[in-house]
């Protein structure tokens, strides 16, 4: 194989490296604040080998673990139930639409995709669904972001088309198989690659979605980890604030605390990251090859 | 013949049964909305909900250009959009053109997955890993490099278009540089050894060969920016600034002013007729765009 040379390889892995840290650097910094001493982090800041370890804002969460695992948990069901709902519903579209011969598929095709086009903007929306009573309920996370990008329909529609030959479905209905089963039990088997990459991406942003939070939920009972982390920009306290009202707020260990609950929100990402991607990296360039 | 076409459509009612519940979401979450963009012309209250609330012709309009708000967040958000196109193109094909060249499978996946990493990260997140380095009494900066001379990050504007445009290329440029690395794998490496045969530098290869195979990558991109140039991305305009009122001129964009104005008592009418602009000139650039690429390059077309 063809060779550039040295010390172009030299230059090249010099900058890759250094890209490489940019990328790491800024969570490390997240994380050694986040174990560093109160008092070491007034007096020096946060900073990437503190003087002073401490575990002092861990051992404060664990005190208050009930609003972090409760926040957990909603997002843990509102992942859930989001991605196997969004998956349905972008999937059963996807099918309809890669069946050349279904009469008005033109239509229905322009429906979905005018949605990328034109949309109402916030004001309609958050009118809407906030008369629908979602707010600060369950629903409020998933409602409003289960077809999020329409996009999704047609990665799938195309993926259909490409990879499952019509000979498939001609065989199907020899065998009086219906369109039910030719969705339950073969295109949604065959597909498999496709609902797995466009899953990892909705679950993502249902993981990672923090305005649908902003926009509908103000009960703290209800927030879920990034949700939580966003009102805790604004007040600290929020940790320790329960239901009757009373908190315990004197010795709050405010500064390495945020720092605490940031990366305590980002390690599950972190840990499955070396295995999501592959199907990352995958799923944006299907994207890129579109057809 | 008519009893055939019946049958036949008869053999697809599943499928249109299986349509029903994606066809019932897009019509409550975006149809019923895009006819809610007539809210830009009403004097909302909540109680009567859009379409019950009184008409109030340009009103909203009047208040939105009156107070001085529509320049500043027209402009930011398209002077930021451009910024990012540029930076985030250009820094992405270095990349892409670097990586590429990595012999090494194990270090070409590193450095992939790498770059992809803040992709993955919620805004919320990046505003504290943003925080942790600019933060006025904590920050590294203040407690490190500009220890004798701090600065008061988040309330001095002159800092944040650069701290934007960083912070964005951060979290999205190893999205664009994945892009790019797809296609430049098809290019046959043999070009490269007969151009160097031919005494050309890397650079050389890079104008001659990188760029031009990645031209249609680059100009369907961009102009799929463009279309987009009157969104911006709420959250980093709202989470990594921290809402900070003092540096409000140059960090709100359209999408933050709809979110604030919505929220403040009694801005909901500037809110929705910034909303319908910005769903207006929106649609009528990716229609535009979109004939542009067809027209140059079919394939690549949204439609």
């Amino acid at each position: 194989m063809y060779k550039q040379s040295r010390t172009y390889r030299l230059l090249a892995h010099t900058a890759l490296l250094l890209v490489t840290l940019s990328m790491f650097l800024p969570l490390v910094l997240v994380f050694m604040s986040s174990i560093t001493d109160e008092s070491t982090l007034i007096t020096d800041g946060y900073s990437f080998w503190p003087q002073q370890f401490s575990l002092d804002a861990y051992a404060y969460i664990a005190a208050n673990s009930e609003t972090v695992f409760r926040a957990y948990g909603v997002t843990v069901i509102v992942t859930i139930i989001g991605t196997v709902v969004g998956l349905f519903l972008t999937s059963t579209m996807a099918f309809a639409l890669s069946l050349p011969e279904l009469p008005g598929r033109r239509v229905l095709s322009f429906l979905v995709f005018f949605t990328l086009l034109f949309n109402g903007g916030l004001v309609p929306a958050y009118i809407m669904w906030s008369s629908l009573g979602v707010r600060n309920t369950i629903l409020a996370y998933i409602l409003p972001s289960l077809l999020v990008n329409a996009f999704n329909v047609i990665l799938m529609r195309t993926y259909y088309q490409v990879t499952i030959p019509a000979e498939v479905y001609e065989a199907a209905k020899i065998d009086g198989a219906s369109y039910f089963r030719i969705y339950f039990q073969l295109v949604l088997p065959l597909g498999k690659p496709i609902l797995v990459t466009i899953g990892l991406f909705i679950a993502l942003g249902y993981w990672n979605d923090w305005t649908n939070g902003l926009y509908y939920v103000s009960n703290p009972d209800m927030f879920s980890i990034q949700t939580f982390l966003n009102r805790m920009i604004q007040d600290i306290q929020a940790i320790s604030s329960n239901n009757t009202g009373t908190s315990v707020t004197s010795n709050v260990p405010a500064v390495s605390v945020r720092m605490a609950i940031s990366f305590v929100a980002l390690l599950p990402l972190l840990i499955i990251y070396p295995l999501l991607q592959r199907y990352f990296a995958k799923g944006i360039m299907v994207g890129a090859v579109k057809g | 013949m008519k009893r055939r076409s019946t049958t036949r459509l008869r053999s697809f009612l599943p499928v249109y049964i299986l349509l029903i519940p994606g066809m019932l979401y897009l019509l409550v979450n975006n149809y019923i909305p895009m006819v809610g963009i007539i809210s830009a012309f009403k004097r909302i209250n909540v109680n009567d909900g859009i379409f019950f609330s009184p008409w109030n012709g340009l009103e909203n309009f009047r208040y939105l250009f009156l107070s001085g708000a529509a320049g500043d967040i027209f402009r930011n958000t398209l002077l930021y959009n451009t910024a990012f196109i540029v930076v985030t193109t250009v820094v992405a094909i270095a990349l892409a053109v670097l990586i590429n060249d990595v012999a090494s499978t194990k270090l070409k996946k590193l450095y992939q997955s790498a770059i992809l990493l803040p992709f993955t990260l919620s805004m919320v997140v990046v505003s504290y890993v943003v925080f942790g380095f600019l933060s006025h009494e904590n920050g590294l900066l203040n407690n490190t490099l500009l220890e004798s001379d701090p600065i008061q990050w988040y309330s001095e504007g002159q800092y944040w278009p650069a701290i934007l445009i960083i912070v964005n290329l951060w979290k999205t440029v190893g999205y664009s540089t994945l892009l790019f690395l797809a296609a430049l794998v098809g290019v046959d490496r043999s070009l490269y050894e007969a151009s160097s045969l031919d005494g050309a530098n890397r650079w050389q290869q890079v104008l001659t060969i990188d760029l031009p195979n990645l031209f249609p990558t680059i100009v369907t991109l961009t102009l799929l920016a463009v279309g987009r140039i009157f969104y911006s991305d709420f959250g980093l305009f709202y989470q990594v600034p921290r809402n900070s009122g003092a540096i409000f001129d140059v960090t709100t964009t359209i999408d933050t002013y709809v979110y604030r104005a919505l929220i403040s008592a009694g801005g909901i009418g500037q809110s929705a007729a910034a909303g319908f602009f910005q769903a207006v000139i929106g649609f009528v650039l990716v229609l535009s765009v979109n004939a542009a690429v067809r027209k140059y390059q079919r394939s690549s077309a949204l439609f």
